[in-house]
């Protein structure tokens, strides 16, 4: 239906450009040159105003529709029905009138409920019907009104330009309301955590189990929401992933850009890029197919015993993701370093690799700790590997070879299924994203500061 | 360095001295040993990505082919209603069928025999009669999938036997053959271990009572007193103890003493002493199914032929029937929503702010808002989604709509940045020839800087719908990881599932056939990719201008 709706606005719309154009043409009986605007610019403009209010009503309706109708619904039913229901039970309530009103039974439904869902499909209908009626009534009005202003005169085309720059400024929007809406969508839910669960207990507790609790007014019973083993087993893996990723990213970089032949670098390059192209999911297989497996046999062999979901394993796969960031960042920062400090080095004497440790690394040091630092925000935001690889249980141990939990690993699990927001349990998670979302923030912001200042040192 | 090396002058430095020589090599080794790191990193990290390549290609490989059985099915009136076709006894025709094509099969084994073909060989013999009603009442022959294992023993993916011993009991078994004990006793491997009959645990009866088989582990034990594998008494047969007891009943008297007792082995240890390997059949076969396969092996039943079904099946339960048309679809939606919304939007902010917008503290603020937006992790536009899309907007879950609105967001920055970068790169002198023939500044972009930058746009948005056909977390937190067996409901609104949460799904099946499904999903993923990838390169090469 909705789908039919915005195809007739589309049409609509693209009737009425014509519609515009013939009106202008019409208006000067058919010189051209006495219009101050070309015909498009006519048509665009009254093509405009019939799409884009229409079509922006239809979307702010869906939007709206099914809480408005949700919240109407739960106010029709007969006074007492609602008496001491949580969120959670109203919203169970709902799908199940939702639910019979889609012909779904399962069981026969109370009077109530079948009643309700009468009410439901015929409010439905109404919706639907009015939402045609007024978004159809809101075109045609906005072709009357742009029509009517059609004359020879008519500067069309700064009405159309006008119009068009509104409509990029709007997108451009966009990228502000993701920001606000992922800030404040993380700050409400974290809010609401921190309601149910101290803070204090949050950030230093060291117990982290997060279950649900089993039956109604048992308070977190079991639960348990301290955070440190999980941000312990996240630094834990992003160290073993900067271990691996930080000498082979480093020294790679080095060798392209300061041994390799043209031809070579121009092969090796791409290849290393391929290992940022692949998804992480495919790295998560990776490592519980071939890496773990493995791990654990070459544990076997030497007599240590090590978990088939280690830290190390995860860590280590994580860490050839990341290896491409280094070796490109490090890479630029090597190549901006000027030709004047290589050529003096030179000057003196220097073998190359002289050159390279005492005069280029340290020149190019921000930059690469620039890069490491993107590389420690990627790796702590990384989710499938970990997922995968990694374990669910938070383990309080700096020891590699046993299993630890992350941020993204907990969100995951705690998210995965069916989730209402009305428990600790699922909020749990928005408080860790927050917190993800934070540091990751913080890092980046630092390292594109020390990037940037370090360039300015040498233009 | 003392003063009056310091005094020393230059031009006195003996550079032919050995000393000097010396130093010059160790600096020009240390120079080369920078050079091998540099290789020795490089090789790492492109034989990671070999590994990971090689791991997946030979893991997914044989998922391409599907074993089946092409068996002569007869399509019994009496079983089939020809005016209802669609409830038929299906599952009694197969087995008839079977019994025909493999005869002589046991009644009791039928149920496991059954097992070599698919769980859903019944519905598929019925959507073959619903769709050919013609076929009621004659004999047709129909490719069957067989079940997983089978499957895989087909393609040699596992082993029809497995070794009996692990190497580490074989590596047991010769240090006691070293140490001497292993004695052929009439036509019976044995051990001939010495046995400390400890009195505190045999009781001399008549009939002897104790703990013989600890007696017999401790014994062996102290052979090998370094191992601590249970995996070392498997060695022993399983009437081991007996031999004790027997020496115990025949002389109560070594009771308290230590004496020399020949304990048999287990078979597939004799049949080691006598030199081969000794095998068991896979434990997850029968010997009975065994036979049957071997006999559809023989008369030809089995083929191998591509398996379409991986492309054209919707996802199932059973390996051997699971495809990847449902997380193709709902891929395809999710990125058609994605595309749909990121590419004009982003053009459009992009222009805004390339060419139109004035250097102010806002325009600065919405910069830096994307440029971290494009450093944000995926799993927190995940939570976004499900907080914003789901939560107050009451979207439905699983949806691709929903998916392709988060996509969207995350491709955002990288459509932008690209477009920028493609804007800057058109000439001043195109937007100055347009503006001095008297277009207007929206003309000049529309009419000239646009086009010739669009190549350059074209390649952003496909590199980052790229990006977008991997992402998998933000997807899972939205729920478009549903089980979907069937393709016939798919829409925006419907729940789905896309690639990359399918083979996070099928990663996590027990089953182990889904291993090989995985890593042919994957190699499906990766394909799509690279094709991505190429279009974007020619595009890139095509179009692109040197002004």
């Amino acid at each position: 239906m909705i789908g039919y709706i915005l195809l007739l606005l589309i049409v609509l719309a693209a009737f009425s450009y014509f519609f515009g154009r013939k009106r202008a043409v019409r208006a000067v009986e058919g010189r051209e040159y006495l219009l101050h605007s070309r015909p498009n610019y006519h048509g665009a403009f009254v093509a405009a105003w019939v799409g884009i209010p229409s079509v922006l009503l239809v979307l702010v309706w869906i939007l709206f529709q099914g809480t408005v109708i949700d919240n109407l619904l739960l106010a029709s039913l007969p006074p007492g029905t609602m008496d001491g229901m949580s969120t959670g039970q109203a919203s169970l309530l709902l799908s199940e009138i939702k639910s019979v009103a889609a012909g779904n039974m399962f069981s026969e439904p109370s009077l109530v409920v079948q009643e309700a869902a009468a009410r439901y499909q015929h409010w439905q209908t109404i919706a639907r019907w009015s939402m045609f009626v007024v978004a159809l009534s809101l075109a045609l009005l906005g072709l009357a009104v742009s029509s009517r202003r059609i004359s020879a005169d008519f500067r069309a085309r700064h009405g159309a330009e006008r119009i068009l720059s509104g409509l990029m400024i709007a997108c451009s929007l966009i990228a502000i309301l993701t920001t606000l809406g992922i800030v404040l969508s993380l700050l409400i839910e974290a809010l609401r955590f921190f309601d149910r669960v101290n803070p204090f207990e949050f950030f230093f507790g060291l117990n982290w189990e997060p279950q649900i609790p089993i039956r109604e007014g048992q308070v977190t019973a079991g639960g348990a929401f301290g955070a440190i083993p999980v941000f312990a087993g996240t630094l834990l893996i992003a160290l073993i992933a900067m271990a691996v990723a930080t000498p082979i990213g480093l020294y790679s970089a080095i060798y392209l850009t300061e041994y390799a032949h043209p031809k070579v670098r121009a092969v090796i390059k791409p290849i290393l890029e391929l290992l940022a192209g692949i998804p992480t999911v495919v790295y998560g297989f990776f490592a519980v197919l071939t890496v773990a497996p493995a791990m654990r046999e070459f544990g076997e062999m030497i007599g240590v015993p090590i978990a088939p979901n280690s830290a190390l394993a995860a860590g280590a796969v994580m860490g050839i993701m990341i290896i491409p960031f280094i070796s490109s960042l490090s890479d630029d920062a090597i190549a901006a370093v000027p030709r004047a400090m290589r050529d003096g080095s030179y000057a003196m004497g220097a073998t190359k690799g002289e050159t390279i440790t005492k005069v280029l690394l340290p020149a190019a040091l921000p930059g690469i700790m620039g890069g490491v630092l993107l590389a420690v925000s990627r790796a702590i935001g990384e989710t499938m590997i970990v997922v995968m690889a990694a374990g669910i249980i938070a383990n309080l141990t700096m020891n590699p070879l046993e299993p630890v939990t992350t941020v993204t690993v907990q969100i995951v699990t705690l998210l995965i299924g069916d989730s209402e927001f009305d428990n600790p349990k699922t909020l749990a998670a928005f408080a860790l994203g927050l917190v993800l979302f934070l540091a990751t923030l913080a890092l980046n912001i630092i390292a594109l500061r020390i990037v940037r200042k370090y360039r300015e040192q040498y233009e | 360095m003392s003063s009056s090396e310091a005094l020393r002058p230059v031009g006195t430095a003996d550079w032919a001295s050995d000393q000097a020589q010396r130093r010059v090599r160790r600096r020009y080794a240390a120079d080369r040993r920078l050079q091998a790191y540099g290789i020795i990193a490089i090789a790492l990290a492109v034989g990671m990505l070999g590994v990971l390549l090689a791991s997946l290609v030979s893991t997914g490989l044989p998922a391409f082919l599907q074993t089946k059985v092409e068996l002569p099915i007869y399509v019994d009136p009496s079983q089939v209603d020809a005016e209802d076709p669609s409830s038929g006894k299906y599952r009694v025709l197969v087995r008839e069928a079977l019994n025909k094509a493999i005869p002589g099969i046991p009644e009791d084994e039928e149920r496991s025999v059954g097992k070599i073909l698919t769980s859903d060989a019944a519905y598929i013999l019925r959507d073959y009669v619903v769709s050919h009603p013609d076929s009621i009442g004659k004999t047709i022959t129909l490719p069957i999938a067989v079940s997983d294992p089978f499957d895989q023993l087909h393609k040699g993916v596992i082993p029809k036997e497995m070794n009996a011993l692990t190497w580490s009991q074989v590596s047991y078994f010769e240090r006691l053959q070293n140490r001497g004990v292993v004695v052929e006793d009439s036509g019976r491997t044995s051990l001939k271990l010495d046995v400390y009959v400890n009195p505190a645990e045999i009781e001399a009866g008549p009939p002897p009572s104790g703990d013989f088989a600890a007696l017999a582990r401790n014994s062996l034990q102290a052979y090998l007193p370094d191992v601590f594998d249970s995996a070392l008494f498997g060695l022993l047969a399983d009437d081991a103890p007996e031999a004790i007891a027997q020496r115990v009943a025949a002389d109560p008297g070594i009771i308290g003493k230590t004496v020399p007792v020949l304990f048999p082995v287990s078979p597939p240890v004799a049949e080691l002493a006598k030199g081969k390997t000794p095998k068991v059949l896979n434990s997850r076969f029968t010997p009975e199914q065994i036979k049957v396969f071997d006999a559809m092996e023989d008369k030809g039943l089995l083929r191998t032929p591509f398996n379409w079904e991986l492309f054209f099946n919707a996802d199932s339960r059973f390996p051997e029937r699971a495809g990847l048309a449902g997380a193709i679809s709902g891929s395809f939606y999710a990125l058609m929503v994605c595309f749909l919304l990121s590419f004009p939007i982003g053009i459009a902010a992009a222009v805004y702010l390339e060419e139109f917008a004035p250097k102010n503290r806002f325009t600065d603020l919405i910069e830096v808002n994307i440029n971290n937006l494009a450093a944000v992790p995926s799993v927190v536009f995940g939570l976004l989604g499900l907080a914003v899309f789901l939560g107050y907007f009451g979207l439905p879950r699983s949806a691709p709509l929903v998916g392709g609105m988060v996509l969207s967001l995350m491709t955002l920055p990288t459509i932008i940045i690209a477009t920028r970068a493609a804007l800057k790169a058109v000439p001043p002198s195109i937007r100055e020839a347009a503006l001095g023939v008297g277009a207007s500044k929206h003309q000049v972009m529309m009419h000239h800087v646009l086009p010739l930058a669009l190549p350059g746009i074209l390649t952003g948005t496909i590199i980052g719908m790229a990006q977008a056909l991997g992402e998998t977390a933000p997807l899972l937190l939205i729920g478009m990881n549903a089980f979907i067996p069937s393709v016939e409901n798919m829409g925006l609104l419907e729940p789905a599932t896309s690639l990359p949460t399918q083979i996070f799904s099928w990663a996590d099946s027990p089953e182990r056939g889904f291993v090989s499904r995985t890593s042919a999903a994957i190699l499906v993923l990766l394909g799509f990719l690279v094709i991505m990838n190429l279009i974007a390169i020619t595009l890139r090469q095509m179009f692109q201008r040197k002004w």
